[in-house]
């Protein structure tokens, strides 16, 4: 079987079963899985509002995902985004409240302060990957409780006084966009879309043509490899932490920027970095991939709001559909089989 | 406040605290010894916090004061279950362990809170009326010193946890059973050469550690909690997996690290009840548990090593 073929059915194949098992659930629980689906449709696509949401919410999926699928050609699994990304909201926000400035200076600011307090959050586990060899998987974990305990921390104490929130971002430094707005019929979708497809250019750009993209590639292949051509393995790991980091910083930024216009105390995670996992293997780790990944999951996401209005099924069966995605993903070498019996019946 | 009652107080909360994250742990040291990576810590914990609370409600009438305790087996026995999943795909599908796992995450939380609305039709269930208490042990408490410090204002699931940590250890260490269970973490391939059946060992330890990742979530839920909804378990069971890696991936060690997580966090609530500690922002506390597993993992606290195979399926007949 052909790599591109395979690196194209397996997605494919998977969000099918995931979408059909999520029918079933309908089916055994009780409810109308066409019903069901038509909602889901509806409130992702019905009217220009519903798209503007679905595109809104696929802004920081496309960061959050190329954070993790950048990480990941280089071999490493940024579990961390979620803490990179709560770190860069906040350090967006913070930029975007504290200064008087002109919006062509203020906003660049505000985003490359997102991008730097992210690439901080990715260096810690990437130096400690790349010096001690300690897994990165657990630091990044780690990292994600600090960020969520230290932004709380901040707001409540430091940039507000014991408020749940800071005060919204000054206009200067917002994203947000009365051209969609009545394009969208005041949908809170915003200018961080171009933002997210450029990021996903660059990503392209940095990974497939330039030196520093072969050796952060190479390195994800065989470290050993890529030690006895001369590549500097330790620096590529934490050059690919950092860059990895900055994504998920700016994922943040656009949350504050642009989808709520401020910081708050999170009680929990956001969930976006966790969902950028899924949005990344989804996408097969590549920029197009996580494009094409970020507008399934924003659809579902948002759709998902409209399912108990219109046909009474639960939202969260939503969750359980991209739990069973990315379930199938991952038994990629079950789909893969499957896929070559069926081909070898045909002949 | 003498230096006695300070020090019972810390105890008893450290120890409440730590009963869910002990039990959860132990099943990480079980999973990760027989080379699964088990991140689906967590989605255990949710899904035996969610069977628990749910069988709970349900049967408190039938069982009366055991309800906590039978809600436990139905939590064991779902999580057990669930962990199946985890195992049938980072086994014989030879997924990536750490993405399944994260896929584990998502279903449990997505299963759960499904169930809730259509069981509840609402976000977040009931709390349950009958559930584990903090009490004095009968006559150990009677024991002077140790009794009123240990055994006095304290839940009989963190008894259970400690004393379990000791069983795995004796399981792991001192069996047959244990010993195959750790060689087919650390070298599969002669694990299988010496006639050990690879796949029905990891089968069997990522069964133990949903078993006891559920019983962790429902210890939570019952002692803890007292309800199901989103937030019950936020990070509980990553906090499990950071004990134990702090505790060396060794039952007892995890156990201690447990407890030290369990008084991190309990001095987060009673701390400004404690003289000498109520001046220390409260944010110094909530983050010490995950900057000291990093610095542990940096090797600032002895090296810390996963087992060998951590990680990687076996294929029969690659080298």
């Amino acid at each position: 079987m052909s790599k591109r073929f395979s690196n194209l059915a397996v997605p494919v194949v998977s969000v099918l079963l995931g979408l059909i098992a999520g029918a079933i659930i309908m089916l055994i629980s009780g409810y109308d899985p066409i019903s069901g689906y038509a909602a889901l449709w509806n409130g992702a696509f019905g009217d220009s509002f519903y798209v503007g949401e679905t595109l809104r919410q696929m802004t920081p999926y496309i960061f959050a995902g190329l954070a993790v699928a950048f990480a990941f050609r280089t071999g490493l699994f940024n579990i961390g985004v979620e803490g990179q990304l709560l770190v860069g909201w906040l350090a967006a926000v913070w930029v975007g409240v504290a200064f008087d400035l002109p919006k062509i200076i203020h906003l660049p600011l505000s985003l490359l302060a997102a991008a730097a307090a992210g690439a901080l959050w990715g260096l810690i586990p990437g130096i400690l990957k790349a010096r001690l060899h300690v897994h990165e998987v657990i630091v990044t974990i780690m990292m994600n409780y600090v960020a969520l305990h230290l932004t709380n921390h901040l707001i409540r104490n430091v940039i507000s006084d014991q408020s749940d929130s800071t005060e919204a971002v000054k206009e200067t430094a917002s994203l947000k966009s009365s051209f969609f707005e009545s394009l969208t019929d005041f949908s809170s979708l915003h200018n961080g879309i171009y933002l997210g497809l450029i990021a996903a250019v660059i990503m392209w750009f940095m990974l497939e043509k330039t030196t520093l993209g072969y050796e952060l590639r190479s390195v994800g292949y065989s470290q050993h490899a890529s030690q006895y051509a001369g590549m500097n393995v330790s620096r590529n790991i934490v050059l690919s932490m950092v860059i990895s980091g900055a994504f998920a910083g700016l994922g943040g930024a656009m949350e504050g920027l642009g989808t709520f216009g401020n910081a708050f105390l999170h009680s929990g995670f956001s969930g976006v970095g966790f969902d950028g996992i899924a949005v990344a293997l989804l996408g097969g780790n590549a920029a197009i991939g996580v494009v094409l990944a970020s507008l399934l999951f924003g659809a579902l996401k948002v759709g998902a709001l409209n399912m108990p209005i219109e046909s009474g099924v639960p939202n969260e069966l939503v969750e359980i559909v991209i739990a069973l995605i990315i379930f199938f993903v991952a038994s990629s070498y079950m789909i893969k089989w499957l896929l070559s019996r069926f081909k070898k019946e045909e002949k | 406040m003498d230096a006695l009652t300070v020090l019972s107080i810390i105890i008893s909360s450290s120890l409440f605290a730590a009963a869910p994250l002990i039990f959860t742990a132990l099943g990480g040291v079980f999973s990760e010894r027989s080379g699964v990576v088990n991140i689906g810590l967590e989605g255990l914990m949710i899904i035996g916090a969610f069977t628990a609370i749910v069988f709970n409600l349900t049967f408190a009438s039938t069982f009366g004061a055991a309800t906590p305790w039978v809600a436990l087996l139905a939590a064991m026995a779902v999580g057990g279950l669930l962990s199946l999943l985890h195992a049938l795909a980072s086994i014989t599908f030879r997924a990536d362990q750490v993405v399944s796992g994260v896929a584990i995450n998502f279903l449990a939380l997505g299963v759960s809170l499904f169930l809730v609305k259509m069981l509840y039709d609402k976000g977040q269930t009931d709390i349950i009326k009958v559930n584990f208490k903090k009490v004095d042990i009968p006559v150990l408490s009677d024991i002077p010193v140790i009794g009123k410090l240990i055994f006095s204002n304290i839940s009989y699931p963190a008894i259970v946890a400690i004393a379990l940590a000791f069983v795995s250890w004796y399981v792991l260490y001192k069996t047959p059973f244990g010993l195959r269970l750790r060689a087919v973490g650390e070298h599969p391939m002669a694990a299988d050469t010496m006639g050990v059946n690879v796949a029905k060992m990891r089968y069997t330890a990522v069964f133990i550690s949903g078993l006891l990742g559920g019983l962790g979530g429902g210890v939570y839920a019952q002692s803890i909690s007292l309800d199901f909804s989103h937030a019950t378990i936020t990070g509980q069971g990553f906090m499990a997996l950071a004990a134990m890696i702090f505790g060396k991936w060794h039952p007892l060690g995890a156990m201690g690290a447990a407890i030290f997580f369990g008084f991190a966090q309990s001095l987060s609530i009673v701390g400004s009840s404690i003289p000498f500690l109520e001046n220390i922002p409260a944010v110094y506390l909530l983050v010490a548990p995950y900057v000291l597993t990093i610095l542990a993992l940096a090797g600032f606290i002895g090296r810390a090593d996963a087992p060998k195979a951590a990680g990687t399926p076996y294929i029969k007949g690659s080298r």
